[in-house]
């Protein structure tokens, strides 16, 4: 029995490894959000628009999405059209302009046009980081009572809309 | 032409590990004293070799060969020297070379005290040694050399070094992270060595034990410095986040202070033998599940700067090896080890035990939150995160009814200890401790678990004092000349657990009692902040080597009166076009004043975030306190004499 025992860690170690092997080059970027079911978390951050502090209690009180997007960010040139779109179908659209610069950022809605009803300055990413966002564009769908229902890594496009689209409900 | 060499230099390198791995060993086997004695020459040449490659590539960067692939993806001609220099160990191959050299660094240290071991075991430690430095050499120069060149088209100037990653902390954070990782492997091979040679008495705990105290000094600085880089370059003022990295980093530490105190025992009283060297190896495992997790990019973490899975399958190879190989090694042998002795629940043999299964539950538990996403993933079952609520909920009463016990384990005798013994300290010492920390929760109207956590820590305190003073009160020399007798492990001991007290206190004010405000200022204005007023009187534009930044000017009034100025920044580098803030500290005693410049409003206006941040320094001190101790441990007089002074 004794003996028996003695192989016990060499046995764990070797399932670890299995798992470790099975893990390697696995896309460990793909996420769902822990934040699924909770509530946005609290958070102060300056409008973009009117350069106030706006809290967790200035969000839509209707459904709506937080769209984090960035200057910097290729994908964000793609998907802002459609959110451009979207926005015009009338979805709500809280914007998080995620690590960048408000000069580029108020250029960028200039030329564009801007779907956003509140757009936030994520300057630091912190948001970013209570959200667990991994890059931009990232997309979070929030219900009417406030509670984050989905998360959409990469741009929003007319594929995964309906997807998207039924969690908005 | 020198890159070549250097790269020559470390195949050679590759070589001599090779025979410092299995030569000895066999002249362990066949007897012959004259194979068993090249253990020492080998390590020296093996790790001559290395430094070689290693000044070499440090070389390259000072005089910015942009020829090597890995100087100018990591480092530009604008840097400054030391930056150059760091940015060495900025990226992946770099970072390895590092690792390589501290370890065969700790080899030749090995070497140099071989004469505090007896004639067979050091060169057997040598070589188990050997075979590590062999498995991480191949894995450099198989899957990431760092003197591969760019030629003949070699750019004229390099990438630069991330922005983050530009900092004093970080030059120092990873070398000092690695001795302690890295330094753990000599507890291992003395592990190791002890299974193959059957010694398994309780000497090995004794040559292993300043090795294992100084390591883990190391780790506890390398951790401690890494958690005070992330509180001012991160920009958001945490001091740990949990994340894949830092847990990487917490478990070694974790299992490392459970190896601390079961070799205390097993040297003393020779039990635990079996479960010691099972925890030697699973330290070291754990720094190399470490290296694993960071290198592969089997996790995703916010600061992995250089993970890559094609080289995941090497390591895993490697930790496979290293780990199974001694797993399956101990499986075999330890069957043959038998504690004998037996021991009472008060005695102080009972205490360590308590002591080590909660580090190693702690250890678990911070394991299975790391490793719980990719287990969870591997079976399909979906993909989850788990953050610090997870970690802070379990973690947190664990640690703290360690820290209880902590204080009164040092009393107990052991084999048995009278109750007697324990009685009146530990009452004394809970009345004081309830009623000091509640009058000062009352007056500062912490909540209920500040009154606990801070009572927790004075009783560590007037335990610890109270212990030392019934040590040099004893007998009848007076209490000067006893209080120098007491063994300076006694004093490392005690200057370690004083040192989690201080972290502990750190912790619990710093998270209840700080405040933050974000304001929207203009040159000019003032704002008040927990009882400081905060003027911002100006704002220029400055020049660095490779940026250039908005610099404000902050001065903090307390009661009227300039206790403080502060010049946070925003920078542009240049290079990668990557904006960066810099935050601006005014570090105190009892509080830290942070600030740190957001973003640019419309005409003068600036969003600026402010934080008080109460005794956050504590925890940093605290984990200074510690590495002093284990160094005074790991300096005891004990282990300098020579085995025949000895047997």
């Amino acid at each position: 029995m004794r003996k028996f025992l003695l192989f016990v860690p060499l046995v764990i170690f070797l399932i670890l490894g299995t798992f470790f092997y099975l893990q390697l080059g696995k896309d460990t970027q793909y996420m769902p959000s822990a934040l699924i079911g909770k509530n946005v978390p609290s958070f102060k951050m300056v409008s973009l628009k009117t350069d106030q502090v706006l809290t967790q209690d200035d969000l839509p009180k209707q459904p709506y999405l937080i769209n984090f997007w960035g200057t910097w960010c290729p994908a964000c040139h793609i998907e802002h059209p459609f959110l451009v779109e979207l926005a015009e179908q009338g979805v709500t659209l809280v914007g998080v302009d995620y690590k960048d610069e408000k000069s580029l950022a108020e250029q960028w809605l200039a030329q564009k046009g801007n779907p956003y009803t509140m757009i936030l300055m994520d300057e630091l990413g912190r948001f970013g980081v209570d959200l667990g966002v991994t890059g931009a564009p990232e997309t979070f769908v929030v219900n009417a009572s406030g509670q984050i229902v989905y998360r959409h890594q990469g741009p929003i496009n007319a594929d995964n809309w309906s997807e998207i689209k039924g969690y908005l409900q | 032409m020198l890159p070549e060499i250097g790269q020559f230099s470390l195949i050679l390198s590759l070589f001599f590990a090779l025979s410092l791995a299995f030569v000895p060993l066999i002249g362990y086997w066949t007897g012959n004293r004259l194979l068993l004695e090249t253990a020492r020459p080998l390590t020296f040449i093996m790790s001559f070799l290395v430094l070689v490659s290693f000044v070499i590539l440090g070389w390259s960067f000072a005089v910015d060969d942009f020829s090597v692939l890995y100087v100018s993806q990591n480092s530009n001609s604008q840097l400054p020297i030391w930056y150059k220099l760091s940015a060495l160990w900025g990226g992946h191959e770099g970072s390895l070379l590092l690792w390589v050299l501290i370890l065969v660094g700790w080899c030749s240290a090995v070497a140099l005290k071989i004469k505090t071991l007896p004639k067979d075991i050091g060169p057997i430690v040598l070589s188990i040694l050997g075979m590590v430095s062999l498995g991480f050499l191949a894995f450099l120069l198989f899957t990431s050399s760092p003197f591969v060149r760019l030629l003949p088209n070699a750019p004229a100037d390099g990438g630069d070094l991330n922005p983050l990653l530009q900092d004093i902390g970080l030059i120092v954070h990873p070398p000092l992270l690695y001795m302690g990782y890295v330094g753990f492997s000599v507890a291992f091979a003395f592990a190791v060595a002890a299974l193959i040679t059957g010694s398994l008495n309780s000497s090995w705990a004794r040559w292993a034990r300043p090795w294992t105290a100084a390591s883990w000094a190391f780790l506890t600085l390398g951790i401690t410095l890494g958690s005070w880089w992330a509180y001012y370059e991160l920009g958001w003022g945490g001091w740990w986040f949990w994340d894949p990295v830092e847990n990487a980093s917490f478990m070694p530490w974790l299992a490392g202070t459970a190896l601390l105190h079961s070799l205390a025992v097993t040297e003393k009283r020779g039990v635990f033998k079996s479960w010691t060297v099972l925890l030697a190896i699973f330290t070291f495992s754990l720094s190399l599940l470490g290296t694993f997790l960071v290198r592969s990019g089997v996790l995703t973490s916010v600061h992995s700067f250089a993970a890559d899975p094609t080289r995941g399958v090497f390591i895993l190879t490697l930790l496979l090896i290293l780990v199974g190989g001694s797993l399956l090694l101990y499986a075999v042998r330890a069957a043959q080890v038998r504690s004998s002795v037996s021991f009472g629940v008060t005695g102080r043999e009972a205490w360590l035990l308590l002591n080590n299964i909660l580090l190693t539950v702690l250890t678990l538990t911070v394991l299975l939150g790391t490793l719980y996403p990719l287990i969870f993933d591997a079976l399909d079952l979906g993909k989850i995160s788990v953050g610090a609520p997870y970690f802070n909920t379990v973690f947190t009463p664990i640690a703290l009814l360690l820290i209880v016990f902590m204080a009164v384990g040092p009393l107990s005798k052991w084999h048995n200890t009278k109750p007697s013994v324990f009685l009146w300290p530990c009452l004394v010492s809970a009345v004081l401790s309830i009623l000091i920390s509640g009058v000062i929760t009352f007056i500062y109207e912490f909540n209920l678990i500040a009154w606990l956590s801070l009572s927790v820590a004075l009783w560590v305190v007037c335990l610890s004092f109270g212990d030392w003073f019934i040590k040099v009160s004893a007998g009848t020399k007076g209490i000067i000349p006893r209080a120098r007798q007491l063994p300076r492990n006694y004093y490392g001991m005690l200057l370690a657990h004083l040192g989690i007290v201080v972290t502990l206190v750190g912790i619990v004010l710093v998270s209840l009692n700080s405040s933050e405000s974000l304001l929207r200022l203009s040159p000019g204005d003032q704002a008040s902040v927990a009882g400081y007023e905060f003027r911002f009187d100006a704002l220029e534009q400055v020049k660095g080597p490779n940026y250039v930044a908005d610099k404000g000017h902050f001065t903090a009034y307390k009661n009227g009166l300039p206790v403080a100025e502060l010049h946070p920044e925003k920078r542009l580098f240049t290079t990668r076009q990557q904006v960066m803030t810099e935050a601006a500290l005014d570090a105190g005693f009892t509080r830290d004043l942070y600030i740190s410049l957001g973003e640019k409003l419309d005409g003068s206006a600036w969003g600026v975030r402010i934080y008080v941040k109460s005794f956050v320094r504590w925890i940093w001190l605290g984990g200074l306190m510690m590495m002093a101790g284990g160094l005074l441990a790991a300096l005891d007089k004990r282990y300098k004499r020579r085995v025949n002074d000895h047997a």
